[in-house]
């Protein structure tokens, strides 16, 4: 057997009208080899995995090579195919909750491809599958391989899906952006297991990805991918420092300074005289009532925000972070009066937010932009509409038409967008969208919730220069709540770290990164995942 | 349960979406048929349905102008069975009517308030929904009188939990999007949320949801009126020629056979076509299809 497992020669994938999605793209994988595939959502990463698999959606059609294991994947038939999957080949997909049946116990998932493929009798299976979820460091496996899906945590379902993929022992193992749904210090957990499992099992890794720091923490190899070619290919480290592509260049320059380098640097800041508080969050604790799981049982409640005390002053940028289940959302909600503390006091720009009959008026001081752009925007109403819908429902008076073109000027989009719908958009355009719509009362402060999450690294990078922009330009103050400790060192001047809905440190930027108080924080900072790691 | 992103074996779901095309195709036909029947005997049937003619009882199908043969008393089948076809839409639309213009704003009620409203609302309408629609119809025009209106006014209380629940179903999924709590907070009530944001959202499974149960109102119809209750003479329909006939089977099938064919094509059009809305109105085959 030669060390080549994979082979793929000039792969073409076009769509049903004939337009190459894939544009001849040629490499080849070897056994025990981690190789990255880089590049920006519709670059055709996601395509070229579902080649290898022979599971390209309806209507595409590939040509050229796949040859895996010396079998042509393009060329077998759907029988042959099944065979073939799991067995040589697996794959690991971005969302475990949806990639995983829920009403099956996870047990039987894993198992079932080992029964299927390798015939082990079901007491075999069973045992292999506990050995398994042990390998991906499952505490308890017993107990766990009898839990449904929803019963575990988002890194546990990802390394379920792990201990899946390796159960029968495939030669490649394909991650597709593995861990971009999980937390930091949860995403190092997954990174190790995988790492781990495919050095044990020989196997050649896949793993694709638009987030450059886990590349480079885990794989040898890298090719970055843009509009359909292979534009770049190399060792990781070699590319990253000395990417000699344009695309890459670009790709590389779009990861902020903290994730580019162990070595941390301190940004010059304006130093800032203290202002005066324009939200203000006193004792605030959130309780939520959990559905009884019976009638006779007793009322269970879960604490989302705890005691928080803090400051926002005006015309800084306030960073709040935290893992998922923090209570960052939450405190968001409070923040523009979409819900109210079940203990404690918050007053925005003089106005207790308790106070209801106020709340109108706060409306029009606090707009806030969300972190999903497709769920952010009505798909029924056209661009004009959703912008002007916050001045028609707080009655702004003027024109609204002339405010809505000035707005969509502002946030650098086409002036024809306005009578076009949001899914002709892409997601950075609809997150552009979403801070036009957020703009259009003329709010003084902007609560940002996860706003460039969910977009590519350099998207990410040109809507931050766009939110600091207009906020010096408009004068605001504005809240920004992240997951990404990079992005929030980037754009942020305080920051505040909550966990299980407790603050639990909070700082000017720089002296929370540099000198965390907390071991909670320090592992937060740790976990970054950084270009130069090795 | 199958994950929702996974795409069927290519040939699989090509056969499957020609087929229900096609589906929908005959569903649309049949359900434009007895829309046009109804428009075109209210001016014009080939006799007056409602004309006795001793001299022509129980005449077979064909005989001198009569398509369909005569009843008992010599009137013309196939123009009541065209008339019947009035009295078939009238009680869907009104059934339907009721069910939606009541459940809908329920539905979104419990959807938008949550809590102890839901609960109660969903309750209720558990309760409501435990009877079968025709008994509810039967204990109702038994405390008022017998007749097609008091009639389908019960059914479509019957039906008001199934639209409820639909609509709370699918709009709690819309309400967890964030356009929802942007509305939110920029001022908008939820009121002005369900009704401009969540609805015009929600459509297509509401209008599904309307087209399957206006196929099970005239159906009801039919099986109240077979029993007396539906339908009162001399309006024509087709339970009631159902009901009519049931005693002369033996002597004149066809006039068992006539009604009974015209009940199963109308239910069978308009559940063709709810399924065939089903799957056109789909976004995610719109989303594949782009």
């Amino acid at each position: 057997m030669t060390d080549t497992v994979l082979e793929v020669g000039d792969l073409v994938v076009r769509s049903a009208a004939g337009t190459p999605l894939i544009d001849g793209v040629s490499f080849h994988l070897d056994r025990r080899t981690r190789t990255g595939l880089i590049g920006e959502s519709g670059s055709g990463k996601t395509l070229t995995a579902l080649s290898i698999m022979g599971l390209l959606p309806e209507g595409l059609t590939a040509e050229g090579t796949v040859i895996l294991n010396g079998r042509d994947m393009l060329a077998s038939s759907e029988r042959q195919l099944c065979a073939i999957r799991g067995n040589d080949v697996s794959m690991v997909f971005q969302e475990p909750m949806t990639a995983l049946n829920p009403v099956m116990r996870i047990g039987r998932q894993i198992a079932e491809a080992l029964r299927f493929h390798q015939s082990m009798s079901r007491q075999d299976a069973a045992e292999k599958v506990v050995d398994l979820l042990t390998a991906v460091r499952i505490e308890e496996p017993e107990l766990r391989a009898r839990a449904f899906p929803h019963q575990l945590s988002g890194g546990m379902r990802q390394r379920v899906m792990i201990a899946m993929a390796l159960a029968c022992g495939p030669d490649l193992v394909i991650a597709d952006e593995p861990t971009t749904a999980l937390d930091v210090t949860i995403q190092a957990q997954v990174l190790d297991v995988l790492d781990e499992q495919v050095e044990k099992f020989h196997t050649a890794l896949l793993i694709i990805t638009h987030d450059l720091p886990v590349v480079a923490r885990t794989t040898r190899q890298v090719m970055v991918m843009n509009a359909g070619r292979l534009v770049e290919k190399g060792e990781t480290q070699a590319v990253f420092s000395d990417p000699t592509n344009e695309y890459t260049q670009a790709l590389v320059g779009s990861v902020p300074p903290l994730s580019r380098s162990a070595t941390f640097t301190i940004r010059p800041r304006e130093r800032r005289a203290p202002a005066e508080p324009v939200i203000s969050v006193k004792n605030v604790t959130r309780i939520f009532p959990l559905p009884r799981s019976g009638f006779l049982d007793e009322k269970r409640t879960i604490t989302a925000v705890d005691e928080v005390t803090l400051e926002v002053q005006k015309g800084e940028t306030f960073g709040i972070v935290g893992e998922s289940g923090s209570g960052k959302s939450t405190l968001a909600r409070l923040m523009i009066a979409l819900d109210v503390p079940t203990e404690g006091d918050i007053v925005v720009n003089g106005i207790d937010i308790a106070e209801t009959s106020k709340r109108q008026p706060l409306r029009r001081q606090v707009q806030m932009i969300f972190q999903d752009p497709i769920g952010s925007l009505d798909p029924r109403l056209k661009i004009g509409r959703i912008i002007a819908e916050p001045l028609r429902s707080l009655k702004i008076e003027g024109d609204h038409r002339a405010r809505v073109t000035e707005l969509i000027d502002a946030v650098e989009l086409p002036a024809d967008s306005v009578g076009r719908y949001p899914h002709e958009f892409s997601g950075g355009q609809r997150q552009r969208i979403a801070i036009a719509r957020a703009l259009a009362p003329s709010p003084d402060i902007l609560i940002a919730d996860e706003p460039v999450s969910a977009l590519d690294m350099s998207i990410q990078t040109i809507t931050l220069d766009l939110l600091a922009h207009l906020k010096d330009e408009y004068g605001l103050t504005m809240v920004f709540i992240s997951h990404d400790l990079s992005v929030v060192h980037e754009i942020c001047d305080r920051v505040a770290v909550l966990q299980h809905g407790r603050l639990i440190e909070q700082g000017p930027v720089d002296e929370v990164f540099l000198h965390p108080k907390t071991g909670y924080t320090e592992g937060l900072i740790a976990a970054i995942p950084r270009l130069d790691a090795t | 349960m199958s994950t929702p992103d996974a795409p069927l074996p290519v040939e699989l779901d090509h056969k499957r979406r020609r087929f229900r095309r096609a589906n929908f195709v005959i569903g649309l036909v049949i359900v434009a048929t007895v829309i046009l029947t109804a428009i075109l005997s209210a001016f014009w049937t080939p006799y007056d349905p409602s004309a006795i003619s001793p001299s022509e009882v129980f005449l077979p199908p064909g005989s001198s102008g009569h398509i369909l043969g005569t009843d008992q008393f010599g009137r013309d089948v196939f123009s009541q069975i065209m008339v019947g076809s009035q009295n078939a839409l009238f009680v869907g639309v009104l059934a339907v009517m009721i069910a939606i213009v009541i459940g809908i704003p329920l539905g979104g009620l419990a959807a938008a308030k949550r809590g102890w409203i839901e609960d109660l609302l969903m309750r209720i309408s558990d309760v409501i929904y435990a009877f079968p629609a025709v008994l509810t119809a039967i204990l109702f025009v038994a405390a008022f009188q017998p007749g097609r209106t008091p009639a389908m006014i019960a059914i479509g209380i019957a039906y008001i939990p199934i639209v409820a629940r639909v609509t709370r179903g699918a709009a709690l999924s819309v309400f967890q999007l964030d356009f929802v709590t942007a509305a939110r907070s920029y001022g908008r009530s939820q009121n002005f949320v369900f009704w401009r944001h969540v609805v015009p959202n929600i459509l297509s499974v509401l209008i599904v949801q309307a087209t399957v149960l206006f196929a099970l109102a005239i159906l009801a119809e039919a099986a109240l009126s077979f029993l007396g209750l539906g339908t009162q003479p001399p309006t024509p329909s087709w339970g009631r020629s159902l009901r009519d006939a049931q005693t002369l089977i033996s002597k004149a099938p066809g006039l068992a056979i006539w009604p009974g064919l015209a009940i199963a094509f109308t239910v069978l059009g308009f559940n063709l076509l709810g399924d065939g809305l089903r799957d056109a109105l789909d976004p995610r085959l719109e989303v594949r299809n782009a």
